[in-house]
């Protein structure tokens, strides 16, 4: 069967971000960029039911600036066999509802049997795309999965839920966000990295696919959030004790 | 205009979380609603008649809504949708499983996780980890907002309000119900707990979390996990707190062998008082801690238990 496992280039998860002086934007100038890990485990699932001959083709789709092809090129280099990207405007960003969309006139054209997203990226922390693809396409969804079967026509996803784990059955095609217990990704060796520079990638813009850019919703400002500062250490366990019952008076 | 709010329940029993919700929904104005969707729902419809600003609940009691799947949840909230302005529901694992669906059947963002509501169509919600908060406008006619708990206090108890019932049955069969492992617990919640403590990597192994029962027994705490705990098996992924797992704002928070990363930081930085236990005196949990206690965690939570 066809997967499609949708990437998106998000700024480096060790990265501490800083809020523009003029309140519009986290500033993204010059910063370290990489995959969304949420996406990294995407692709690793992926790989590993191609491995498995569940899966006969990967395709890897971004939606972003051109620089998203990297984030591409290394999904090639972890296993997958070929590449989509919809390009946006530089500086653009899209909301999550843009993304389903974009995501269901790609999936309109390739028809995978599996969609495999990531739960959230760690920049928006949105966590809507996967679900609001699987409604557009009238698909069930698999949320935050940490393990993945696919076996007579179906797909049974453990799911992370708050009380434990919970496990559900899909008809197929389905989509399914990851969540970060699913599988470790591996890293791509250095051969992987020149092999996936030959295989094939698609480009397309966001016109091609006739996408709407209104979205309703409007960023007022972006603000860092109420700094914390330490209060310093205590000697012992008695003066914590102490500070908790009268100065802080918590306990 | 008027506000759907879908309950949370759990085991047979309204959430926590719910009367945290009402709350956020009150500040935006307007009727408030509630949906109480499940299987066997008497007690929790009661329960929630019961929250202060509730003006009616409508239950959808049906064996179809019994494990909260996505499909038929998100199917019957837009057959309900077409009264209301904004659609609300707590940011857990349950809200953020279904509400985008419904968002996106409805052709709007939803905004998620709020932490603050300025106006009926404004909002502020953490991005980047928590690293930065994004103030949005939302001028679509349906607003489909999900609500972080610890950001509202719980709205206070009312005599019931009128309870009506909901007929729909969706018939989706596009998912079905296997199974589920529940983890067991008789400690408080850990997103509604006054007090939580957490042990990271620094435990060292799950049996050193027993450690930290004497301590959570004396305060009613919660106990909760780092990440690199939850990814070691140490302790089931249930109790992660952190941008990926619960996010938690208790009165007291003891972070014991958590050096303090970005994306457990998220997940607790907004509680009352932060105490770090840690034997690395450079941890970047002391940068927040209020009270930074550095030494060997196995010689100082037995000490601090007899303390209490």
């Amino acid at each position: 069967m066809k997967v499609l496992v949708a990437v998106k280039r998000v700024i480096d998860y060790n990265v501490k971000v800083r809020v523009k002086p003029d309140e519009s934007d986290v500033d993204l100038a010059n910063v370290k960029m990489a995959m969304n890990p949420f996406c990294e485990i995407a692709v690793e699932e992926a790989v590993r039911l191609k491995e498995q001959g569940v899966a006969s083709e990967i395709v890897v789709v971004s939606i972003g600036p051109a620089k998203a092809e990297e984030q591409i090129r290394q999904a090639l280099a972890l296993g997958a066999d070929r590449g989509l990207l919809v390009t946006t405007e530089d500086d653009q960003s899209l909301t999550s509802l843009q993304v389903a969309k974009t995501l269901q006139a790609v999936m309109a054209e390739e028809k995978p049997d599996l969609v495999i997203l990531g739960k959230q990226a760690i920049d928006s922390d949105n966590n809507q795309t996967g679900q609001m693809l699987a409604a557009l396409t009238g698909l069930p969804q698999g949320t935050f999965a940490s393990r993945v079967t696919v076996e007579d026509g179906k797909v049974a996803v453990t799911r992370e839920i708050d009380g434990g784990l919970q496990t559900i059955r899909l008809s197929l095609p389905a989509v399914v966000t990851t969540d970060l217990r699913l599988n470790e990704p591996r890293f791509a060796k250095l051969p992987d990295i020149m092999k996936a520079k030959r295989k094939p990638m698609d480009k397309k813009s966001l016109a091609d696919l006739g996408i709407s850019m209104d979205s309703g919703v409007t960023i007022v400002k972006v603000t860092p959030p109420a700094e914390r500062k330490g209060g310093g250490k205590v000697a012992s366990v008695e003066e914590l004790v102490d500070k908790l019952k009268n100065e802080a008076k918590v306990i | 205009m008027s506000i759907l709010l879908i309950a949370e329940h759990h085991q047979g029993e309204l959430s926590e979380g719910t009367a945290h919700a009402v709350t956020a929904a009150r500040a935006m104005g307007g009727d408030i609603h509630v949906l109480v969707a499940g299987e066997n729902m008497d007690a929790v419809a009661q329960a929630a008649a019961c929250l202060k600003g509730v003006q009616q609940v409508r239950v959808a009691d049906h064996a179809v809504y019994g494990h909260a799947l996505a499909e038929p949840m998100a199917d019957l909230v837009v057959k309900l949708a077409a009264d209301y302005e904004h659609i609300v529901a707590l940011a857990t694992t349950g809200g953020k499983n279904f509400m985008p669906r419904v968002a996106a059947l409805l052709d709007v963002d939803q905004i998620s996780d709020i932490m603050e509501v300025h106006a009926a169509d404004e909002f502020s919600r953490p991005i980047y980890a928590g690293n930065a908060i994004a103030r949005v406008k939302v001028s679509t006619p349906k607003k489909v907002i999900t609500v972080r708990g610890t950001g509202f206090d719980a709205t206070g108890e009312q005599s019931a309000c009128d309870i009506a019932t909901v007929d729909y049955v969706s018939d989706l069969a596009l998912s079905e119900f296997v199974g589920e492992e529940l983890a067991q617990s008789d400690r408080p919640e850990l997103t509604a707990a006054r007090v939580v403590i957490s042990g990271g990597r620094g435990m060292g192994n799950g049996e050193n979390f027993k450690l930290l029962e004497g301590i959570a027994d004396k305060l009613n705490a919660a106990i909760g996990a780092s990440r690199a705990a939850v990814d070691a098996g140490f302790v089931p992924n249930d109790m992660q707190v952190g941008q990926t797992g619960k996010v938690v704002a208790p009165d007291l928070y003891i972070a014991v062998g958590i050096s303090g990363q970005i994306q457990h930081l998220a997940g607790m930085k907004d509680s009352k008082v932060i105490v770090a236990i840690n034997k690395d005196d450079e941890a970047p949990i002391f940068q927040v801690a209020d009270y930074g206690l550095v030494g060997d965690l196995f010689e100082l939570v037995p000490e601090l238990d007899k303390a209490l």
